[in-house]
């Protein structure tokens, strides 16, 4: 059976605007995780997804800056609630 | 006396994430003093400037914008190069303050290389706005490096900067604080460096903890170059143990560790006096990145730059040419006739309109940069990148690379300079080398000549709005067929930051556009210039023998066309042009055309020996008389796709780097251009004979 936890977390692709996320996990290669480290996003932030029209690119706060995620990518960051 | 007292010249470098506000930082320190270059080896731009304080001399580097200091990108490796081998004697890292935890990532990053860092907090007026209180004294202590609050937009704290580096240079090199990542990660990097080797190079230049780190964060570059056998055996050892320990590989323990030493120095020293609210960038974007609403204004806004380019550019564009005309006139009147007749014409035909050609783009460039200045310092630039997309994307190509193929439509050598707005080399060539495929605005003297003359007025809009749309057509089918082959890959994984919005400073916008229109001038100048002057060489020589200009006067231009190199070699390849119904004539033209598109209106008047240009419509029926309908849609085709002119030659060449891509956009356009024209051509007579 699923833990609770484990139920809980999903991808950022799948989280509507105006919702805030924890960052749990990066699930790409090395490269994607230093850019994307260097741009604020490491495990445990929180994310304010600000636009998400469930296609094409998202566009999330992250420590008061505004960053467009395209689509593919954020497939790759896994969320949970904070 | 110490040997460094007696120096006056020191070396300063500019660090900075994207968007810190760093170039206006560079600019208020340098001011005019500046200079684009690039760095060695790399497209990556260079800017340097000089900066006298108190009878000293500061050498200013400005590095590339980055995030961090990792081997992924050219400008990332670019900065660290710079640092770890030029050694400048101050590192300036521009931070916005407003915004400090995230921008203070890459000062962790410079701490970690040891380098003398200096912090420039800028936006302080926004971090005041924002009720953001900072102890800076204790920072400074906690970070181990002088901290200067400025708003460079105003010249604010500038000369504080100044004399700070100044400092920091002649007297107490600062030291920074010597990061620590918890017990479990010094651990590792402690094992890490008990097998490295004391003489390698690398350490002995870059220091065996950083080293040391950089292998556990996995950086390739470092990897390449420290290959021992014991190094990746504990590596992997380490990986393993922190993969069980904490379920998370080195690089994101490392990264997390470093927000962990901001978050707790920040925590100390930073006081947050008013609740943040939505602040006045919010509500732009709900405008100006409104689903419904966020297309028309960019429409809009690029219709603005359109016409700024090349509306208003037309003015002063218009004066040049008249000057030149004048000019050339001049010299044509008072030419002394002792003086060979050719020297004339190499200065006139050469020369005056080598130089007029190069000149006469100017206006173009300045505007353009202006409006694209504008776009970029806003912060508007990255939205409508955003905006654009999701169309772009499918072709293959970034949402910013409609701005340059957009202005391909006006001329592409402004177009083609436009495409240093995309960041990655891969999507800039492609966009770069399909431009000329936007018809440019040279382009339309050769529709204006030709649909006219094949076609009643009904179908004249048509026809010309059916050869834009083929040469978009190809430009698409062209970068995919580019992007899935020499200049395959990934699009990069798209991340990019939505900077706040400013209002841009005029000193800012005019270095910009200075910057860019000397750029031009000072390189693709030059090209265009020479290749002008080939040009001009191959469609005068060799001179016909005087005995073959017996025949009338308005004859003689025609017999020396036919009788130059160009006019040979447009009849030597006839042969290769006739299935594409084209004749000699077309062929000569065409030639011409390569130095400016509207050069193929003047060669064929003087093919016809019409002389004069103001007979179009006489020139206009002696087409008629010598070709069909399908002919003439066939010379426009190939003049659409083909043979891009001699000035978006030497641009190419000058913004790829290298003649390859240059030779290759020229080659690749002709023999397409070649290609379907003669598919249309063999298949528009195929059909009229079947129907006939």
């Amino acid at each position: 059976m699923e833990s609770p936890a484990e139920k809980s977390v999903r991808f950022l692709s799948q989280v509507p605007a105006g919702q805030t996320v924890r960052l749990v996990r990066i699930a790409g290669g090395h490269a994607l995780t230093l850019r994307l480290a260097g741009m604020g996003l490491v495990p445990n932030v929180p994310l304010e997804v600000l636009r998400n029209d469930f296609r094409g690119q998202i566009i999330v706060q992250v420590k008061n800056t505004k960053i467009v995620l395209g689509r593919g990518m954020s497939e790759k960051l896994e969320v949970a609630p904070l | 006396m110490d040997a460094s007292e007696k120096k006056t010249k020191w070396l300063a470098a500019l660090a900075g994430n994207p968007n810190s506000g760093k170039t206006t930082v560079f600019n208020a320190l340098t001011g005019t003093r500046q200079h684009t270059g690039n760095y060695p080896g790399v497209t990556v731009e260079k800017k340097e400037g000089i900066c006298r304080i108190d009878g000293r001399t500061l050498r200013i580097v400005d590095l590339p914008g980055v995030y961090s200091l990792t081997a992924y990108s050219m400008e990332e490796l670019v900065a660290r190069h710079f640092l770890l081998q030029e050694k400048p004697d101050v590192v300036v890292d521009v931070v916005d303050a407003s915004n400090l935890e995230r921008h203070l990532y890459l000062a962790v990053q410079l701490m970690e290389m040891k380098v003398p860092l200096v912090l420039a907090f800028n936006m302080s007026d926004v971090a005041r706005q924002r009720g953001l209180e900072f102890d800076l004294e204790q920072l400074s202590v906690l970070l181990g490096a002088p901290i200067v609050p400025l708003t460079a937009t105003k010249g604010e704290g500038i000369d504080e900067l100044k004399k700070t580096i100044l400092r920091c240079a002649e007297q107490v090199r600062p030291v920074p604080a010597e990061i620590r990542y918890g017990p479990e990660l010094e651990e590792a990097i402690g094992k890490i460096e008990s097998v490295l080797d004391e003489n390698h190079s690398l350490i002995r230049s870059y220091g065996r903890r950083w080293t040391a780190l950089k292998l556990l964060e996995g950086d390739s570059e470092i990897q390449e170059q420290i290959r021992l056998p014991q190094v990746s055996d504990v590596l992997q050892e380490i990986r393993r143990h922190l993969a069980a320990v904490f379920g998370e590989s080195p690089e994101v323990l490392i990264a997390e560790r470093r927000y962990g030493f901001i978050s707790g120095a920040c925590q100390e020293t930073v006081r947050q006096t008013v609740l943040k609210r939505r602040d006045f960038s919010d509500r732009m974007d709900a405008v100006l990145t409104h689903r419904y609403a966020g297309l028309p204004i960019f429409a809009v806004l690029m219709y603005i730059v359109f016409y700024l380019t090349f509306q208003v550019g037309a003015w002063p564009q218009s004066w040049l040419e008249d000057g030149f005309t004048y000019l050339a006139q001049l010299i044509e009147r008072f030419w002394p006739e002792e003086v060979s007749e050719e020297i004339k014409s190499l200065l006139i035909d050469g020369v005056i309109a080598g130089v007029g050609g190069v000149v006469v783009f100017l206006p173009n460039i300045l505007l353009l940069f202006l409006g694209i200045a504008f776009l970029e310092d806003s912060g508007y630039m990255a939205r409508a990148a955003f905006i654009m997309d999701r169309l772009m994307h499918r072709i293959g190509l970034h949402g910013k690379s409609f701005i340059p193929m957009l202005i391909g439509f006006g001329c592409s050598v402004p177009a083609i300079m436009a495409t240093r707005i995309l960041e990655e080399r891969r999507t800039r060539l492609a966009t770069m080398l399909v431009i000329p495929l936007m018809s440019c605005g040279a382009r339309i003297t050769i529709y204006g000549l030709l649909i006219p003359a094949f076609f009643p007025p009904v179908l004249r809009g048509p026809m010309m709005w059916l050869i834009y749309l083929i040469g978009i057509g190809l430009a698409i089918v062209c970068v995919r067929l580019l992007r899935s082959t020499i200049l395959k890959g990934e699009t990069v994984p798209f991340v990019m930051e939505l900077p706040p919005y400013r209002l841009p400073t005029l000193q800012g916008l005019l270095l910009h556009m200075w910057d860019r229109g000397w750029l031009y001038l000072r390189k693709a100048g030059t090209v265009i210039l020479a290749l002008s002057i080939v040009m001009w060489a191959v469609t005068r020589y060799p001179r016909p023998p005087q005995e073959f200009l017996t025949a009338e006067e308005d004859q003689v231009e025609r017999v020396e066309l036919e009788y130059s190199l160009a006019g040979r070699i447009g009849k030597w390849m006839e042969p290769a042009i006739q299935p594409l119904g084209f004749d000699w004539k077309i062929g000569t033209a065409m030639i011409g055309a390569a130095m400016a598109k509207e050069v193929f209106v003047s060669q064929m008047s003087i093919v016809y020996s019409l002389g004069s240009e103001e007979d179009l419509e006489q020139l206009q029926k002696r087409i008629r008389e010598d070709y069909s309908v399908l002919q003439g849609f066939c010379i426009m085709l190939f003049c659409l796709i083909s043979t891009p002119c001699v000035a978006t030659v030497a641009v190419t060449r000058r913004e790829s780097g290298t003649w390859r891509w240059a030779l290759l956009q020229f080659g690749g356009l002709t023999a397409l251009a070649y290609l379907i024209t003669l598919l249309v051509y063999q298949g528009g007579r195929l059909v009229s004979f079947l129907t006939a």
